[in-house]
């Protein structure tokens, strides 16, 4: 071996802590599990896990803890976000990758990006000042009972913090469609749209789901722009105008509060948990989906 | 066989030209192609509005006495002061949490890309944890600084609040250094190995170089979350009117002080949230514009 002693030691030296760091990120999805997890021990000396995903009850002085209103708001207001941001995304992926000239492409990526960067308060404080106001006219106007701050505000802001994160994937998507397959359903005669319709988008319809899957793991996560416009009433909302109380908002809001009493924080902490399930469970089917449908 | 008077062949012929079809073809494509520009439209739409209604109220309501003054006692209840303790609490905690998070990302990054290609199962095995914790909500990082704050009995303090941020920008970091790092040809590492180098070599001294666009962005990128987020920090910086002097000491930072402000009952105090939301967008902006301009420029010291 013609390489010097210094050099052997200091690259045994970096290799080992190279493998250190690797090491340790990839021990941190379990510490986060496990360290949530055994928070919430606390809560589960009373309460079955039953009772607590589906109970309605939530009265914390007296010890109930029922995380239904909870999971049920989380749903609804993701729920929405989706149906509104889902059609754009995919009509406006498929625009911005087969139509749009260069610069128009450009320009809407641009917004894209400026769309990703602009924070969650900011989000939530655009949503304050316009959408609730906004919807809580359309509830006069309808005669419903709302100040606007409810499910279907959230649900707005929501969609429209997702967007760019499916639109990215969802691009990602189309372009990496081998171009042969356009050229050749084109020069079979068939239209533009035809080709997209029947070639493109069957061939990247488990992407396109798996992209949506991921947009709502994200969107369940959100946090503070949620929690500014939704109203944090514990309480199932019964239509689009009540005010909901999302999983997030709920460890977010009580914290301060309630953070020295140890049942309310296990409780707290089970919320996150939950969270941190829903989501690990959804993004780690969909890896495994698209790893399999990649193979064939 | 039957005869056919012309008449009757060129109707025919003229049923063929002109099938119904043509008009529908044409007509689903003209629709799905104006649902689809009203999609981007929309998009490109609401980024102006909000961008607009977020530098109009922002910049009828800011002073520049605001940058200069910390907030004070009762900055919430409308007696005075500015955010200069916030914008410099938020940089401080940013600035050290990416710092924290490169050394680590960047050695991770290096370890997928250098050492653990030998082993693709590892490596494939490695890339789906990653994936999983890259989508991970904040607030949950928020709570386990939290739980594990109270769990090695330390107070609140600008220390727990970088080492939060840096696990939560930690996998966007990874992620987006890998993907760079992924692109670079085997062919570079097989001849700097040929040459005698070390791994540990090529890693720090190949690999860093010739990526040095792509991990500006990625700096710049998680910089740029961990500037505007707000739930990971929420309960672990604690509250402070003042600037923070040393690592230990409380801090508030500028989307927490946002927040509290918007939901203070004083309409001046609600004012200052507008004002504060203009700030932060004015910085988020000018990273994101910087690490454009930084990649380009960088660009030109590839080697491939």
């Amino acid at each position: 071996m013609n390489i010097s002693n210094h050099r052997r030691t200091r690259d045994r030296v970096v290799t080992v802590l190279t493998y250190l760091a690797m090491a340790f990120v990839l021990l941190l999805p379990f510490a986060l599990f496990v360290g949530l997890a055994a928070k919430s021990e606390l809560l589960f000396r009373d309460n079955s896990l039953g009772h607590l995903l589906f109970s309605s009850q939530w009265k914390p002085s007296s010890g109930e803890f029922g995380f239904k209103p909870f999971i049920v708001g989380s749903l609804y207001v993701t729920l929405i976000a989706m149906l509104i941001s889902a059609p754009i995304c995919f009509l406006s992926a498929i625009h911005i990758t087969q139509y749009a000239p260069r610069k128009v492409a450009k320009i809407v990526v641009t917004a894209i990006d400026i769309l990703a960067g602009i924070p969650s308060v900011v989000y939530g404080v655009w949503g304050m000042v316009f959408v609730v106001p906004w919807l809580g006219r359309i509830a006069a106007g309808l005669g419903i009972q709302s100040n606007g701050y409810s499910i279907l505000a959230g649900g707005i802001v929501l969609s429209i913090m997702v967007i760019p994160f499916i639109l990215n994937i969802l691009m990602e998507i189309y372009r990496t469609i081998p171009k042969e397959l356009t050229e050749v359903s084109l020069s079979l005669g068939a239209t533009r749209w035809e080709t997209i319709r029947d070639v493109l988008n069957r061939k990247a319809l488990p992407g396109i789901l798996a992209a949506f899957g991921f947009g709502f793991a994200r969107a369940f996560g959100e946090t503070m722009a949620v929690l500014m416009v939704v109203g944090n009433v514990v309480k199932i909302p019964s239509g689009l105008f009540d005010p909901g109380y999302p999983l997030p908002a709920l460890i977010a809001n009580s914290f301060g509060e309630l953070g020295s009493i140890p049942e309310i924080e296990s409780a707290l902490m089970f919320a996150a948990l939950i969270l941190l399930v829903v989501v690990l469970v959804f993004n780690a089917t969909l890896r495994w989906l698209i790893i399999r449908v990649e193979k064939y | 066989m039957e005869q056919r008077s012309l008449a009757d062949v060129r109707a025919l012929v003229k049923r063929h030209e002109k099938p119904a079809r043509t008009g529908r073809k044409l007509g689903e494509e003209i629709f799905f192609r104006s649902l689809m520009n009203i999609a981007s439209v929309l998009i490109v739409g609401v980024m102006g509005v909000i961008l607009i209604s977020i530098f109009y109220k922002g910049i009828s309501t800011f002073s520049w006495s605001m940058l200069a003054e910390d907030m004070g006692s009762g900055f919430y209840l409308n007696r005075g002061g500015g955010i200069k303790n916030a914008i410099v609490g938020s940089l401080y905690l940013s600035l050290s949490a990416t710092l924290l998070a490169l050394v680590v990302g960047l050695a991770c990054a290096l370890c997928m890309n250098v050492y653990m290609v030998k082993f693709p199962k590892l490596l494939n095995a490695a890339r789906f944890l990653l994936d999983l914790i890259w989508g991970v909500p904040s607030i949950i990082y928020g709570a386990f600084g939290f739980s594990l704050m109270v769990f090695l009995g330390v107070k609140t303090s600008l220390l727990a609040g970088i080492i939060t941020v840096a696990l939560f920008i930690l996998p966007i970091m990874i992620r987006a250094i890998d993907e760079v790092m992924k692109t670079v040809p085997a062919g570079l590492s097989e001849s700097v190995l040929s040459m005698g180098s070390t791994r540990s070599e090529l890693s720090y001294k190949v690999y860093v170089r010739q990526c040095f666009p792509g991990i500006v962005t990625a700096v710049l990128l998680a910089f740029g979350r961990a500037v505007g987020d707000a739930a990971s920090v929420l309960y672990v910086t604690g509250e402070s009117s003042k600037t923070p002097t040393s690592l230990l000491d409380n801090a508030t930072t500028l989307p927490v002080a946002i927040y509290n402000q918007i939901n203070s009952p004083y309409a001046a105090t609600q004012d200052k949230a507008y004002a504060s939301a203009f700030v932060l967008t004015l910085i988020i902006l000018i990273i994101s514009l910087l690490s454009r301009y930084i990649s380009k420029r960088y660009q030109k010291y590839r080697i491939y």
